[in-house]
């Protein structure tokens, strides 16, 4: 046949066209599903705004200088309204298609009358066109957008089965786990869920004589037991820290050109200190938002406010000063919506958002808040000690490491200084800034808040950050809690209530159990807040404590598990993988926090990309324990971060980010197979696994359950005695192929071991941290 | 069926599979490896525009962008200013400078004291273009390259300026160009990243680079850019440890494959089997790189050609050669980034350096696609981030002088994959200050690289957090003139 790749792709292009058509259908089925495959009511929420949304707001929506038509569709009486250019018609005739310009439109055949018009390249399936035909029919009823309607506690929904639920969240589960049809997995067997539970609330997989505690009291107290005894350990800390520092943009320097050292990891320490102690979370981010602010706030609380310094600080000469100020403070104003309130806000930082109801005005009201920082743009060049934070910080003193500051790990004596805010006596003047150009400055406003969200009564709060926290934490506020609870869901069930942590907009998807969220934000806030209590609520249900494996139709069903009728199963996160692999092997050194730590790295990263200046110009690898730290402690050169955090989706630390990705690449095989932190381990757990007295089936036994931490089944126990025997002989064959493959890392090597017998034993341990389920949460 | 599969879908995996209906046998096994199937995404059925597929009959397939990193200056190269030799020692006219903004190092300066090249031009090619004399080996193909000297961009320092040409915007983690083109049209060898990156340094200032420009920003991370070089360790974690042969790595990969599909047995999660595939794909590589990557073996002419500095892993010309050699292979996007070139003093002689590093194996690159018959179809980019001053910044000596960053013009050029070649586009004013005719503004530029490739700028986005970004954020005309 001769057909050139370009026509096959064409031809591909179709053929997908028509499979995509073909199973179109099958997407919108759902619970109260009419006969004509549309909803029996049709939710302006739920089903047209995010039509109206993605494919008409752009020109029909909040951004007054892109409006076409003078037609607003995204508030009720402006679409109402007679059209500005079609005199006696209306877009929307409530009841009335027909005399309905908006369906007229959109179900024009005519080019020159259709919308969305062709030339946007957005057309709408017949399965939209007839869901708003539908709506206008039964009234064109618009609603606020969920999101910013504060949450309410719905009761309780009936389900079929109530003695599967352990608590309130499995109702919501289970419920509408029933109105599509699917009936929960059982309850995973304690091995792997052990191994869950440590992985969700420690970060790191169980110890043996955990596994054996746990697997001797499988009573529904010995699971509460557990994890209390989890929540309770101070690697709990470091767990939840990892999180927050991807939204907090953690990093060890400053970020642009130079990118030299800084010494922001004093308030790392904080973080896992503070949830360690189980700071509530309104206290936890108003610390950090506005600790410096607080009346006779202590150091502790000024610590914490380095969040807000956690940004890229240029030290490139020659760039305009003001040019990068107003970048810091964007920054934090972008990082604020984003982390804290789950919008993007900095869609309105040129121009009125397109989607949500944010003016650029607004944008620069949010903005004024962060815009009194006694700062500078560039405040020096590369240099030394003193450029290692900028102004304004504090200085950590003797006394405070004796005092309130106990949980920083400083172990030399040399000046530590950190960056944490401090704003001005007078007030800077915040302008709008035309296009978002630093020298375009036109408005002037004041401090306040999008008024979608909640405005901000500045009779009721001072028109500062500690306003702002403030404002955040008001129980009318919609958004603060539901934005924390569904992010902690995500961590622990792969993906959110809302899909798109960062965006509980207009674009963003709709939660896919309204109810729950609402329930959870809603009892978090009357529970005070309270951080531990929310991660043991979610822990604690039969929804969490299902098996992951996928059975019967369930992945044609609900491949993405949405509705939850399954346990979560996913690939850790990169700190997450090297933590398992220290710790298994026995590596890993419990110390927490301290300056960030350089672990082996393959040559010439550093060296290779950088203007020469700085301490960070070279790679200074660490040495002894410095070597075997959790992932959360890995230094973070922001222009060069570690390439395993990259290859495992992590984050490069530019600015919040609030969701990783998880993708399965043959880098990340590629790591796994050859990484000289992952081969050390695999030869000092061999080694110690030769050391212990026992039997050579015991040892491959107690190798899988370090890493796989469950027993391995007679099929895997068959063909690992199988390989060991193989890897035996080779080696036993070439005892010079043993001495290579053991010169990996810099922890000794044992006097008077076999190097064969050893070589053999690391290739089996090898050949298990590579397996799929070592590095998978099942 | 297999082309189709190949061409890849952004959707997720398991929404895939299970909406295809496929098993989980042969078809899906050989499908995981599309690349764009390695992560979830914005949905490919919403646009014209299908991720893995170009949109039209595409000029070009691959690109290779030699990126001068640092800002070579457009007055010693390709834009040639014989009045500013005239002026020598003369205030920039304020009538010219009008108000432009200036960078921190050289708006305190009392004076503007304008210089002009210390290096001589001559004419080349049918179109007589202008070449300095820093540039020997590509002034004999100039009638192959297309010279634009009226490119501009809106930063003034590096950072922003080349993180604006990588990634279409100063700030905020955007996916880089390559990262795009991975995105919208795959790989074509199923044994090789879709975007590699190549780093080489020369002895000028520098001013270093940053693996967020070829970040894959908020696309799949199977769209980053990966760091190949020519020495023992052509791509990170790639080599086995010493003492492990490839039959051992064989058998350990099949043991794991049986304890894998075991897994996959109990959990059914699709997951599972695209790790086995994975692992042989860095099976494949671990074969494919070395091979590619081995330059040792090319023949006598090809190193004459690119210089005998191709033979020293890490150098521009080494970083040409392998260039060629994976573009050849099916590489999307080759990034070279060579270092050195930030001249704010001293320019006369770090210049000749610099051009020394790089004139030669350049112009080999374009000569050995040529004879290849890959020019026609492969995209060759020269040029850096910004252009620089028409006036001395620091000191100025009769041989000796610096020019500070100057975002308003600079020169750039283009060769092969549909491209007019031969021509001189764009000018600027006698004192090379403003651009005079046919600006080319660098989102012009993306949307043009991405029309050659069969993309268009406006239609190639992706969705994240509620807004459909593009390379192009919201502008960008495709430069027609320069279209072959």
């Amino acid at each position: 046949m001769c057909i050139s790749r370009y026509s096959k792709g064409l031809l591909a292009a179709l053929l997908l066209l028509l499979l995509l058509s073909a199973t179109a259908c099958r997407q919108h089925k759902g619970p109260a599903t009419a006969a004509d495959g549309l909803p029996e009511v049709v939710d302006y929420n739920f089903h047209i705004r995010p039509i109206l949304s993605d494919k008409c707001f752009a020109c029909h929506g909040p951004d007054a200088n892109k409006r076409k038509a003078g037609l607003r569709l995204d508030i009720a009486d402006s679409a109402y309204k007679v059209l500005q250019e079609t005199p006696g018609a209306h877009a929307l005739v409530p009841g009335n298609p027909a005399l309905s310009e908006v369906f007229r439109r959109i179900s024009s055949t005519d080019t020159a009358v259709r919308m969305p018009p062709p030339s946007a390249n957005m057309p709408l399936s017949a399965h939209d066109i007839a869901l708003i035909e539908k709506w206008i029919k039964q009234g064109a009823k618009y609603k606020p957008h969920w999101a910013f309607v504060p949450p309410v506690k719905a009761p309780l929904p009936d389900v079929p089965d109530q003695s599967w639920c352990r608590n309130e969240i499995d109702r919501f589960v289970l419920h509408k786990m029933d109105s599509y049809g699917l009936s929960p997995n059982p309850v995973a067997d304690p091995q792997r869920l052990l191994k869950r539970l440590c992985l969700d609330l420690t970060g790191l997989p169980p110890s043996i004589p955990l596994m054996d505690r746990f697997l001797a009291d499988t009573s529904a107290a010995g699971y509460e037991r557990m994890v209390d005894t989890l929540l309770a350990q101070p690697a709990y800390g470091e767990k939840m820290a990892v999180h927050w520092m991807d939204l907090a943009r953690y990093a060890d320097s400053h970020g642009y050109q130079d990118d030299n050292y800084r010494s922001m990891w004093p308030w790392r320490d904080w973080v896992i200190h503070a949830f360690n102690e189980n700071l509530s979370y309104d206290r936890f981010v108003t610390w950090q938002l506005a600790g410096d602010l607080l009346p006779d706030h202590t150091r502790e609380q000024l610590l914490a406010t380095g969040f807000n310094r956690n940004h890229k600080i240029t030290e490139e000469g020659g760039v305009i000063d003001e040019e990068y100020r107003v970048e810091y403070v964007t920054d934090r104003t972008n990082t604020f919506g984003k982390a804290l309130l789950g919008v993007t806000i900095e869609c309105a930082h040129c121009h009125d958002h397109k989607y949500d109801p944010f003016s650029q005005k607004e944008y620069y009201e949010l903005y004024a808040f962060f815009n009194n920082v006694k700062e500078v743009g560039l405040e020096s060049l590369v240099g030394g000690p003193e450029t290692y934070a900028k102004k304004p910080f504090m200085e950590i003193s003797k006394e405070d490491l004796h005092d309130v500051l106990k949980f920083i790990n400083k172990q030399d004596t040399n000046k530590l200084i950190v960056s944490v805010m401090g704003d001005r006596d007078t007030v800077r003047k915040t302008y709008v800034l035309n296009r978002g150009n630093y020298d375009a400055p036109t408005l002037e406003v004041y401090p306040a808040t999008p008024k979608a969200i909640l405005p901000f009564d500045n009779k009721q709060y001072p028109s500062n950050r500690l306003g702002l926290a403030q404002w955040l934490f008001s129980p009318k506020n919609p958004l603060a809690a539901r934005v924390f609870v569904n992010s902690m869901w995500q961590e622990v069930f792969g993906r959110g209530i809302v899909k798109t942590a960062g965006d509980f907009g207009m674009q963003g998807e709709l939660p896919s159990h309204p109810e729950l969220l609402d329930w959870l934000a809603v009892d978090f806030m009357e529970h005070g807040w309270n951080i531990k209590r929310l991660m043991k609520q979610i822990v604690m249900s039969a929804t969490y404590r299902q098996s992951s494996a996928i059975t019967g139709d369930k992945l044609g069903t609900d491949p993405e598990n949405i509705y939850l009728s399954r346990g979560p199963r996913f690939r850790l996160p990169a700190e997450l993988v090297r933590d398992l692999v220290l710790e298994s092997s026995g590596l890993l050194v419990h110390k927490i926090g301290g300056p960030s730590v350089k672990p082996y790295q393959p040559p010439g990263l550093w060296e290779m990309a950088t203007s020469g200046r700085g301490q960070l110009a070279t790679y200074r690898q660490d040495h002894n324990e410095s070597l075997y730290r959790r992932g959360l402690y890995t230094f973070i050169k922001r222009t060069v971060p570690p390439p395993v955090l990259m290859i495992f989706d992590g984050s490069n630390r530019d600015q919040c980010e609030v969701k990783r990705l998880t993708t399965n690449t043959p880098l990340q095989a590629l790591v796994m197979m050859n990484d000289p932190q992952v081969l050390e381990a695999a030869r000092v757990l061999a080694a110690r696994l030769l050391e212990t007295p026992g039997a050579e089936n015991e040892r491959l036994r107690k190798a899988f359950r370090l890493i796989i931490c469950r027993q391995p089944e007679e099929k895997e126990m068959a063909l690992l005695t199988a390989y060991y025997h193989d890897q035996q002989q080779t080696f036993a064959k070439a005892p010079a192929k043993a001495e290579k493959i053991l010169s990996v890392g810099e922890y000794p090597l044992p006097q008077n071991i076999s190097k064969p017998a050893l070589a053999a034993m690391m290739q089996v341990v090898t050949m298990v941290y590579n397996l799929e389920e070592a590095i998978t949460k099942t | 069926m297999k082309e189709f599969l190949e061409h890849g879908l952004n959707m997720n995996r398991r929404r895939f599979l299970s909406r295809l209906s496929l098993g989980l046998g042969s078809v899906a096994l050989g499908s995981l490896l599309i690349p764009d199937l390695f992560g979830g995404g914005s949905d490919a059925a919403e646009s014209a525009f299908i991720p893995g597929m170009p949109q039209f009959a595409p000029k070009a397939k691959r690109v290779i962008y030699l990126f001068q990193n640092g800002a070579p200056s457009q007055l010693e190269s390709f834009d040639y200013k014989p009045r500013l030799r005239e002026m020598l020692g003369q205030e920039l006219p304020a009538s010219v400078r009008m108000g432009q903004r200036l960078t921190g190092m050289s708006s305190g300066q009392a004076s503007f004291p304008l210089v002009g090249s210390f290096y001589d031009f001559k004419q080349y090619g049918a179109a007589g273009a202008w070449v300095s004399d820093l540039f020997p080996h590509t002034a004999k193909v100039v009638d192959d390259i297309c010279i634009i000297r009226s490119m501009f961009t809106e930063a003034i320092n590096h950072d922003p300026a080349l993180t604006f040409f990588q990634t279409g915007a100063q700030q905020g983690n955007r996916p880089s160009m390559g990262a795009w083109l991975s995105y919208g049209l795959g790989s074509e060898n199923k044994n090789l990243p879709a975007f590699c990156v190549l780093l080489s340094r020369g002895k000028g200032n520098g001013q270093g680079v940053y693996s967020k420009l070829w970040s894959n920003g908020f696309l799949p991370s199977i769209h980053q850019g990966v760091q190949f070089s020519s020495g023992e360790n052509p791509v990170l974690y790639l080599n086995d440890p010493g003492g492990m042969s490839k039959t051992d790595r064989r058998k350990m990969l099949d043991k794991l494959a049986e304890m894998n599909q075991l897994s996959y047995q109990e959990f059914g999660d699709p997951e599972i089997n695209t790790r086995i595939q994975q692992y042989e794909m860095a099976y494949r590589m671990q074969t494919a790189v070395p091979e590619i990557t081995d330059l040792s073996k090319e023949p006598d002419n090809i190193i004459r050609l690119y210089g005998p500095d191709c033979l020293v892993p890490g150098t521009y010309a080494a970083n040409c050669l392998l260039a060629r050699k994976l573009s050849e292979n099916g590489v999307r996007f080759v990034q070279l980034y060579h270092q050195g070139w930030d001249q704010h003093g001293n320019l006369p002689q770090e210049m000749a350096g610099q051009a020394r590093d790089v004139d030669q194996a350049s112009a080999a690159l374009i000569t050995d696609l040529k004879q290849r018959g890959l020019l026609d179809e492969t995209l060759v980019i020269w040029g850096g981030e910004f252009g620089r001053t028409n006036y001395c910044q620091g000191k100025m000596v009769k041989d000796n002088y610096g020019r500070d960053h100057h975002p308003r013009c600079f020169s750039v050029w283009m060769a092969g994959g549909g491209v007019k070649p031969g021509l001189v586009y764009g000018e600027t004013d006698e004192l090379g200050y403003n651009i005079t005719r046919n600006p080319v503004h660098v989102h012009d530029f993306h949307a043009t690289i991405l029309h050659l490739m069969g993309l268009n700028h406006e239609q190639l986005t992706y969705k994240h957090l509620g807004r459909r970004y593009r390379l192009t954020d919201v502008a960008g005309t495709v430069v027609k003139d320069i279209l072959a």
